[in-house]
């Protein structure tokens, strides 16, 4: 009977002090794939041995567009193989409030050889900056506080997801992030939930049943896509059997992006649409 | 054609029974025999096998060759344990008239896998006893997705909730539980409609198939190197294993070898996810009969894992590590100090975990005799890798098909036959002190030289099947090469399409409220049986 009080106290505390301290992950831990638009040469590469178009790349009067979409990343680390200008950084923290949020674009001066030279127009903005100067952003997240940060329930709903998602997401609950110390629990239905965590691209399966479950929520009601594939469809993208990202059937707050998102990722996402980020 | 003797005398003795039917026979490796013959000969060689040889059927599925021989051809792959080999049969289909004699009521192995041919190709079944849709739902339009005529991007209209037609169980108190498909824990989808009669289950129906994504047709679109990370995403928490059988298929139909630091390297990170695995699920058993610190203590001993597959290959699900031609990234010397250093530390916390369970009798009085899947039943269905071996299928194909750096290495697989949940449970403690013993083995002697060999665009035309003993079970992904380093075909098998039947079979008499535990017992994975 005294086993476990042993075992629990020789344990001791595990559990991260994130977010007071920096997400705990390794160095080499594949995250953030960070380019230097200034001196990006040539975007075919990169775009050509990305498996899900996460880096794209589009010529038309003699300009060439180069787009890279953490939505669509699976955080593999080929680009940065192929391309001196690409680096992978372990940098988790993600989560966006827009789909826009999670793209940067450039404008170069396209080349004879194929290659691309002067940078016309750099990425417009990096992405947390835009969070912080928008006053639109700044109510939402006040009201947000107001009415989520102190408690919130979160019906999590796998509409197609390969189940990586699913493995992080339990994290979660671990003794390790223990989300529960933020006043969020992960209830059973969505008529108990404040969220709806949706991860997966939507299949034409699960449609209805996310729509349902979406439906059956309370007011005020917020929903987060979790992964690559909830932000965007993935690798899976639209097919005879998917119908994409999550915000094509129901309205999304939160992006995370991830292939899975860690549970760091999660956790900055979730905090995010609580509005308990400073 | 250079055979491994067991298959060789299969072969003789074949040819020798069947003379001219058997049309031709080849072996593009050594334990991989392919033989063509006619539909007639289908069920007396399916006899042949099981009878003769204690072969076993492990997976059958089509392909659509009507552009090159105006037929469908079926595949029925069995596995001949003993014989260290694998029998491909391959039937025509002609494509006037796509019928195919169901096998199903001779094996029941077959059962949805059969189905799901009728539902994919538009191949009729018959004879079968339950030809009902299996993996297009009620409401799909008449399509056939996997048939070349069809376009991967064809949008269909919008799912109308048309309901599945289950079967009725009538009787005085006789009730209907439909439980999904959205479930109460995080886990993924799937709808159970149970029938009771007061608490004991009558009948449990399965409606898997809600987060099918058209995976197998989405193969056949991409280049082979992406194809790779889509292997990677079947299902998340078998990351590396089926990532490594498509590895495994590309590099035998280019006819590449892995050098053995890769296939050291590989031995290990499949390793790593049976630790992961095998860990959380122990937990989870314990928190489904309301033992939650027996979970945390597991929950933590899981994590450690992800952060040392972090650590190791730059993501905690092994994402990103799989190539053909061996694996991306080489384990440095500070790295293979952290991996051992887990595997200490991990098996003195893991054995006080083991008697944290132990002296908890209320766990173990949940456990034993709960869900009983029985050695016979088990057998019928084909039933594959923990499950099985806690129901008295002696099989293993890290040590009856050495793969990678197995055949290295010593390891027991531990079998037991009463095939309770609490079997299943200790299949998993014991596979996880095996697995320990592996690393420790490799990490002992460490092969040098490369890990990766070049393998370069794959030569159209070619079949290869790829297997891999994950955590769950077996994997096969079976390819067949198209020019330009593509696929025509690529058959991707999860242990769990073989596995769920057996859980309609497990929680008969069982309580509703024992059922979480029994399927947690089972963890089968949605996506990869769906796909």
């Amino acid at each position: 009977m005294f086993e476990p009080l042993r075992q629990s106290l020789k344990t001791g505390v595990v559990t991260t002090r994130y977010p007071d301290a920096p997400p705990e992950v390794s160095s080499r831990a594949r995250g953030r794939p960070e380019i230097d638009w200034a001196n990006w040469k040539d975007a075919r590469p990169a775009a050509g041995i990305c498996p899900t178009g996460a880096i794209e790349v589009s010529d038309a009067d003699g300009v060439r567009t180069g787009t890279l979409d953490l939505g669509k990343c699976v955080f593999c680390g080929l680009c940065a193989e192929v391309d001196g200008a690409i680096r992978m950084t372990n940098q988790c923290e993600l989560a966006a409030r827009s789909a826009a949020e999670l793209r940067q674009t450039a404008r170069y001066q396209l080349k004879n050889d194929g290659t691309h030279d002067r940078l016309i127009e750099p990425p417009d903005r990096t992405r947390t900056e835009g969070e912080s100067l928008s006053a639109l952003g700044q109510s939402i997240k006040e009201r947000a506080a107001r009415m989520f940060g102190r408690s919130l329930h979160i019906r999590e709903v796998d509409a197609g997801s390969c189940n990586g998602c699913e493995v992080e997401i339990v994290g979660l609950n671990s003794p390790i992030y223990d989300v529960e110390r933020f006043g969020v629990h992960f209830v059973a239905s969505p008529r108990h939930a404040d969220m709806l965590l949706v991860t997966g691209p939507v299949t034409r399966n699960m449609e209805l049943a996310l729509k349902k479950a979406y439906d059956a929520m309370p007011e005020p009601r917020l929903v987060v896509a979790a992964g690559a594939c909830g932000c965007s469809g993935g690798i899976f993208g639209r097919n005879y059997a998917t119908v994409g990202s999550v915000d094509r059937v129901v309205p999304v707050d939160v992006y995370i992006p991830g292939c899975p998102p860690n549970p760091h990722a999660l956790l900055h996402g979730i905090l995010l649409a609580m509005g308990r980020l400073t | 054609m250079n055979l491994v003797p067991g298959l060789q005398t299969v072969l003789d003795e074949l040819t020798r029974r069947f003379g001219a039917q058997i049309e031709t026979a080849h072996a593009p490796q050594p334990n991989e025999l392919y033989v063509h013959t006619n539909v007639g000969l289908a069920s007396a060689l399916c006899s042949a096998f099981y009878k003769k040889y204690k072969g076993r059927l492990a997976g059958v599925f089509a392909e659509d060759a009507r552009a090159n021989h105006d037929t469908f051809f079926v595949y029925y792959l069995y596995a001949l344990d003993e014989l260290h080999g694998f029998v491909l049969v391959r039937v025509p289909v002609p494509a006037d008239k796509p019928e195919l004699p169901a096998l199903t009521n001779a094996v029941h192995a077959a059962n949805w896998q059969e189905r799901e041919i009728q539902d994919l190709f538009g191949i009729k079944l018959l004879g079968h006893p339950n030809p009902r849709r299996c993996a297009l739902h009620d409401d799909w339009p008449e399509v056939h997705p996997l048939r070349k005529d069809f376009d991967l991007r064809t949008q269909l209209p919008p799912f109308e909730g048309e309901r599945h037609k289950f079967r009725e169980v009538e009787g005085e108190g006789v009730f209907q539980v439909p439980v999904g498909p959205i479930h109460a824990g995080v886990i993924e989808p799937g709808h159970f409609l149970f029938s009771v009669a007061g608490e004991p289950v009558l009948y449990l129906q399965l409606r898997m198939f809600y987060v099918h994504k058209g995976i197998e047709k989405l193969f056949e679109s991409l280049p082979i190197p992406h194809c790779v990370r889509l292997a990677e995403s079947v299902s998340g928490d078998s990351s590396f294993a089926h990532a490594t059988a498509f590895c495994h298929a590309v590099e035998r139909a280019a006819g590449v070898n892995a050098p053995p630091r890769a296939r050291a390297l590989r031995t290990i990170c499949l390793e790593l996810e049976r630790l992961y695995n095998h860990v959380a699920d122990v937990g989870a058993i314990c928190t489904d009969v309301a033992f939650v610190t027996a979970h945390m203590h597991a929950m933590r001993l899981k994590e450690r894992v992800l952060r040392l597959n972090e650590e190791l290959t730059g993501n905690r699900l092994l994402r990103g590590m799989a190539c053909p031609g061996g694996v991306r990234f080489d384990f440095e010397a500070e790295q293979l100090r952290a991996l051992s250093g887990l595997v200490d530390s991990f098996e003195d916390e893991f054995s006080e975990l083991v008697e944290l369970i132990r002296s908890h009798s209320g766990t173990r009085d949940r456990l034993e005799t709960t869900g009983v899947l029985k050695p016979e039943v088990a057998r019928d269905l084909g039933v594959v890798g923990v499950a099985g071996r806690a129901s008295g299928f002696n099989h293993d194909l890290r040590r009856d098909f050495p793969h990678d750096y197995y055949d290295q290495v010593d390891f027991s697989v531990p079998v037991f036959t009463e095939g309770d949940v609490q079997r299943r449970m200790v299949v998993r403690r014991e596979e996880i002190f095996q697995s320990l013993s592996i690393i420790r083995q490799v990490l002992d002697k460490p092969p040098a030289g490369p890990v990766r060999a070049e393998v370069g665009d794959v030569p159209p035309d070619r079949v290869a099947l790829g297997y891999v003993e994950g955590w769950r079970g077996e994997i096969f992904h079976w390819i067949h090469t198209a020019p330009g380093n593509r696929l025509a075909r690529c058959k991707i098998k999860d242990p769990s399409l073989q596995n769920w039947p057996a859980l309609s079979e497990a929680i008969l008499g069982n309580i509703i409220p024992d059922f979480p535990v029994v399927n947690k017992s089972f963890n089968l994975s949605y996506s990869g049986t769906d796909r």
